[in-house]
């Protein structure tokens, strides 16, 4: 039997961590000149899959062959020798160098440190596919999508043909997520072999020539792009028949429930993060808020939160049957109690609203110990709520006292998103809600929420996926550089109306 | 009292020898983003075994002790202790992950004990001070350039007049800084230092580069040590002469914002503020404040550093933290 060498394949790979079996026999393939996107939902095991390329972790059993050679790949270093390189979700790049001294970072490259040379040769990778690079800029001046390009040219420059990209338009916005596929299929054509990680369907159905779907750390099958649907893919991914329909019910009877005007706030450094923000949140609503990464988003919910020192403005909170009340000035405490709860969910995870260390009990205790009049904290309430969550929401750990740290991010996010609903609050703010979870999740999530705002609950939405909030919410807030770009109707609105936004104040192009 | 500032500037330069030696040494240790707190043990080991070293040449070959000899056996006893001391905190911190502070800190009471030790021991076994012979402390502590240099005015006692050591100091950090500003091995070091899970995606050896630099920045500190007994302490083992010596390098490390070439002043800047209470009596002012200025000295940087949030002052962002490649 004469077999066809492929780019890339895995054969028989299985890997375990602890009791888990992140990867478990799987057999797939790559030819060069492809793009093939990875499907699966959380903890399929598509990260660890691929990361056995790129040399980060070893496979227990199985091999891996390059242009049909088996390889051993035990390291990074291995990886790049055999001409891998993998972009990571979270960039792996060193903030005080500059983008040059990042992509020459381990290359075993004989004679003098020559900086000018390296930042030539990386303009002229630049040039061939059409980034755009300021090789002496540092990367902590970078936005995240030239930090993209950073990483993207690093493996460039060690001469790399098959490219990994671990969900790399998940910071993007639509403008800089086409500049991107431009560049892949360039990439393509000149022959290079390359896999993306993602979530968002339609974007597989955009770029990639092949999609491959792994289910439980199974690999189900591929498929040619051309030849499925995203219906199809869902239930494969899945594994039985979803619909993929976000249900919109038009909002009843609804009432101004938090009144913003003329919101101010400055960081710790005087720059101004918010300037004269207004905006009105209805009970019964979801209010969308868009905008790139860094434009406000975060000191918004935090200002409303009653967590940033706010400079000018106010906020009206308007409860059910109460008279209005000023919540600036109000501590973070008065606030949640009158019923603002945030839910917020930052780019780790862990980092703001749960403990990593405690267990689920534990993280629901942290809205409640204040609560009743023993001197000892209660914990039957919270192990009730906890174990509420864990069914309701289908958290998947071993125990309600297992430590959230450990549990797969998408589960993380269950336990903060179903504790803040169970404050059973009038203001829902979240941010990132969704962040990193398969569509399975992601849509327990939207329902969620669209329950709360059935529920009378003005539900403030701070997304990254416009296609999402253009079917989840009723309106949407775009922020740009800290002000309001516009609220536009999320019914009558277009991705390009809102993309433009997000870049340009007003949206207004010259044309 | 007419106050000598040729003097003071001389003294100071020689008291901040030690402290540049162990500054330099700990800023390549931290660098590669490993905290060894164990610096203080490091130099007292380094302390005693420096002058054993010189002790047991001395006695052995008698009459005909060469210094040269006497020298490179104090470097080499020195150097080495340090690299084992430094090579159990590395053992301990990279392999086996073990918490960097606490260990630092063992180290630290460990390398104290073993120094007291073998220099009480030393004491005991001669019966009085040890100490060695006057043509040998001579080739420690006495200036080696010609005596033409040190009669020019001024500059020559500045600039001239020093021990071996001193030079040998200035030599290594310069070295050190461009390494650390030049090469690439400098700069992958940094990145290790920086964000070890990078420097690994990249294809560094994050466990070489931290062993490395660990072990042989260890060594430097302890050489440190060595020069304090040798040169200020006469040759002559002090029971608690180093004591403080390692944590005034440690506070000079941060000092410096983590680099060779601000420890060439910031040394002679610190080893000024050790001697002043000698040199600068106030009366009724005790010493201890006197102590206490390189510590008021190094808070008041930290101050500085974090108003201008200059991100290249910060220390190494991996500084204290175990690096685990399968970490989830």
């Amino acid at each position: 039997m004469s077999e066809t060498t492929h780019a890339v394949e895995f054969r028989g790979i299985s890997k375990r961590f602890g009791s888990i079996q992140a990867n478990d026999s799987v057999d797939l393939y790559l030819d060069r000149g492809v793009i093939m996107s990875l499907l699966g939902e959380n903890g399929s095991g598509k990260t660890t899959l691929m990361n056995m390329l790129a040399g980060i972790y070893f496979p227990d059993e199985g091999e891996i062959l390059i242009d049909g050679k088996p390889v051993t790949i035990k390291s990074p270093a291995d990886a790049f020798e055999n001409k891998i390189g993998m972009i990571h979700q979270h960039f792996k790049l060193v903030d005080v160098f500059t983008a040059a001294e990042n992509i020459v970072l381990g290359l075993k490259e004989q004679g003098k440190l020559d900086r000018k040379a390296i930042s030539t040769r990386v303009k002229e990778i630049g040039d061939r596919y059409g980034f755009e690079i300021d090789p002496d800029k540092k990367i902590y001046e970078m936005s995240v999508s030239e930090k993209q390009t950073v990483e993207i040219i690093k493996v460039l420059y060690r001469g790399a043909d098959i490219l990994i990209l671990d969900e790399p338009t998940a910071v993007l916005t639509p403008q800089e997520t086409s500049k991107l596929f431009k560049i892949l299929r360039a990439m393509r054509d000149d022959g290079k072999s390359i896999i993306l990680i993602t979530h968002k369907l339609n974007e597989v159905m955009e770029i990639s020539d092949v999609v491959a779907v792994l289910r439980k750390g199974k690999y189900i099958g591929a498929v040619k792009t051309a030849e499925t649907n995203e219906k199809e893919l869902t239930e494969m991914m899945v594994g039985h028949k979803v619909s993929l329909n976000i249900e919109r019910p038009d909002p009843v009877d609804p009432k101004p429930r938090l009144t913003v005007a003329g919101l101010t706030v400055r960081d710790s450094e005087g720059m101004v993060k918010l300037d004269d923000v207004g905006f009105i949140a209805y009970g019964g609503e979801i209010l969308g808020i868009a905008g790139i990464a860094g434009s406000g988003q975060k000191e918004l919910l935090e200002s409303i939160a009653g967590l940033r020192h706010i400079s000018k403005g106010s906020i009206i909170y308007t409860p059910e049957g109460k008279s209005p009340a000023e919540l600036v000035g109000k501590t973070p405490m008065e606030i949640k109690d009158a019923g603002v709860s945030l839910a917020f969910v930052p780019e780790d995870r862990l980092g703001m609203g749960l403990v990593g260390g405690m267990g689920m009990t534990g993280n629901m205790m942290l809205r409640s110990w204040n609560k009743g009049k023993s001197i000892f904290v209660d914990t039957k309430g919270p192990e009730k709520l906890a174990e509420q969550v864990l069914v309701n929401l289908d958290v998947k750990t071993p125990g309600i006292d297992y430590p959230v740290r450990k549990l797969s991010g998408g589960n993380v996010q269950k336990v903060l998103v179903g504790r803040e609903i169970a404050q059973a609050p009038s203001v829902l703010m979240s941010a990132y809600a969704v962040r990193g979870l398969d569509i399975h999740t992601s849509f327990t999530i939207y329902n969620m929420m669209t329950e709360e705002k059935m529920k009378g609950v003005a539900v403030i939405f701070v997304g990254e996926d416009l296609d999402v909030l253009l079917e989840l919410c009723d309106k949407i807030l775009v922020l740009c550089g800290g002000k309001v770009s516009g609220i536009v109707d999320a019914r009558t609105t277009t991705k390009e109306e809102v993309g433009l936004l997000m870049t340009k104040l007003g949206g207004k192009e010259a044309n | 009292m007419s106050f000598n500032i040729i003097g003071l500037i001389k003294a100071a330069i020689i008291n901040g020898t030690p402290l540049l030696f162990g500054t330099s040494g700990e800023i390549l240790t931290e660098k590669s983003g490993n905290l060894n707190l164990g610096v203080e043990g490091l130099m007292f080991m380094g302390g005693a075994f420096g002058l054993m070293g010189a002790f047991l040449y001395g006695n052995a070959a008698g009459d005909s002790a060469s210094g040269a000899v006497a020298v490179a056996i104090s470097l080499l006893c020195s150097f080495g202790i340090g690299c084992i001391g430094s090579l159990i905190f590395s053992f301990l911190t990279i392999t086996l992950r073990a918490n960097q502070n606490v260990t630092g800190l063992a180290l630290t009471i460990f390398g104290t004990g073993v120094g007291q030790f073998v220099g009480e021991l030393m004491r005991i076994k001669v019966g009085g001070n040890v100490t060695i012979s006057n043509a040998l402390k001579a080739a420690f502590a006495e200036p080696i350039l010609p005596a033409a240099l040190q009669k020019i005015p001024v500059l020559g006692q500045i600039l001239f007049s020093y021990n071996l050591f001193v030079y040998l100091g200035v030599i290594m950090a310069l070295v050190m800084a461009w390494f650390m500003k030049k090469t690439r091995k400098g700069l992958f070091l940094a990145a290790v230092g920086e964000s070890p899970a990078t420097a690994d995606a990249a294809g560094i050896n994050v466990t070489r580069y931290r062993y490395l630099a660990t072990v042989i920045g260890g060594g430097i500190s302890a050489v440190g040590g060595m020069v304090y007994t040798m040169t200020i302490a006469g040759s002559v083992w002090n029971h608690s002469g180093l004591s403080g010596e390692g944590w005034v390098a440690v506070a000079l490390v941060i000092f410096c914002l983590w680099r060779p070439i601000n420890a060439l002043w910031g040394s002679a800047l610190f080893g000024a503020l050790l001697i002043l209470y000698l040199r600068l009596p106030i009366p009724f002012l005790p010493t201890q404040i006197y102590k206490i200025v390189p510590y008021i000295a190094t808070a008041l940087v930290l101050i500085m550093v974090s108003m201008r949030q200059r991100r290249e002052d910060q220390p190494p962002q991996g500084l204290g933290l175990n690096y685990f490649r399968e970490d989830r």
